[in-house]
């Protein structure tokens, strides 16, 4: 699914990378834990969580999530937005909850990408 | 030091203990704002030396989480990066509180995390054996009172810069 159709479906606002927005994504993955992203997610996944510091940002990066979408209208840091510039991770948030976003994205056909 | 050419970098894997490019990174415990900095600047690193996309992405989460419980658990560390030509060995070692029970921390959901820690997204017990699962080699030991060293490497299915 691509990134301009998750923010259709989620009326979501394009926080930065409005340029990637045509990226594929697989699948997705939520949580808040990004030991949890770290230890189980898929590459290439959608990271959907509520953390807004920097560490959701770096945890996108280093497990090569192709975009983060945050939930229940909560907002990144500046310095989160700045690292995702740098490091090309397109940034979305919805006012959806986290479960409200999930089964959107499912019911339209993008699975979770948990490894475990 | 800067990071070789690939291009003009021996090759193979007769040497497996040749070291091509080292740095050592310094972490600075309770340092949450800069959390992560080193895994992405490792992450760089390799990505410029050509490693396979699978072992980049094992070795910076290793690195991530071994930098984390640094900056959670004691007053300061370093990460030492060192590139060989089909692997990538790093130690981390730190001055602070050590670990009493390794076997008990090794364990899943086993954690002494703070609630600062956790509404940070970290600390869930999960920082030492994903570290192990993303590695081919794991070591740790640890001193109560004086700190722990971590000693991993992760292995390129293809040899770096090829």
């Amino acid at each position: 699914m691509q990134l301009r159709s998750i923010v259709a479906l989620l009326d979501c606002e394009v926080i930065s990378g409005h340029e990637l927005l045509g990226a594929e994504v697989p699948s997705c993955f939520a949580a808040d834990l990004m030991s949890d992203v770290l230890a189980f997610s898929a590459p290439d996944s959608l990271l959907i969580t509520g953390l807004t510091s920097v560490q959701s940002v770096h945890t996108a990066h280093v497990a090569d999530c192709r975009g983060i979408l945050f939930v229940s209208g909560k907002r990144p840091s500046a310095e989160a937005i700045q690292l995702a510039r740098d490091n090309a991770i397109p940034l979305l948030a919805t006012s959806h909850s986290m479960a409200d976003s999930c089964g959107i994205l499912l019911q339209h056909g993008l699975p979770p990408a948990s490894k475990a | 030091m800067k990071p070789p050419n690939p291009a003009n970098r021996p090759g193979g894997d007769e040497i497996k203990d040749e070291v091509l490019y080292s740095e050592t990174f310094r972490i600075v415990g309770n340092d949450f704002e800069h959390g992560g900095e080193v895994a992405t600047r490792v992450k760089a690193i390799l990505k410029q030396l050509g490693f396979p996309t699978d072992t980049i992405r094992r070795l910076s989460i290793a690195n991530f989480e071994a930098e984390m419980n640094v900056i959670m658990y004691a007053d300061e560390g370093t990460l030492e990066l060192a590139v060989l030509p089909n692997a990538v060995r790093v130690t981390v070692s730190d001055r602070g509180h050590g670990i009493p029970d390794i076997e008990w921390a090794m364990q899943e959901g086993h954690s002494t995390a703070t609630p600062e820690m956790r509404a940070r997204g970290f600390g869930a017990g999960l920082g030492l054996p994903n570290i192990r699962r993303n590695s081919d080699e794991f070591n740790i030991e640890s001193t109560v009172g004086v700190g722990t060293i971590l000693r991993y490497v992760v292995c390129a299915n293809v040899t770096a810069g090829s």
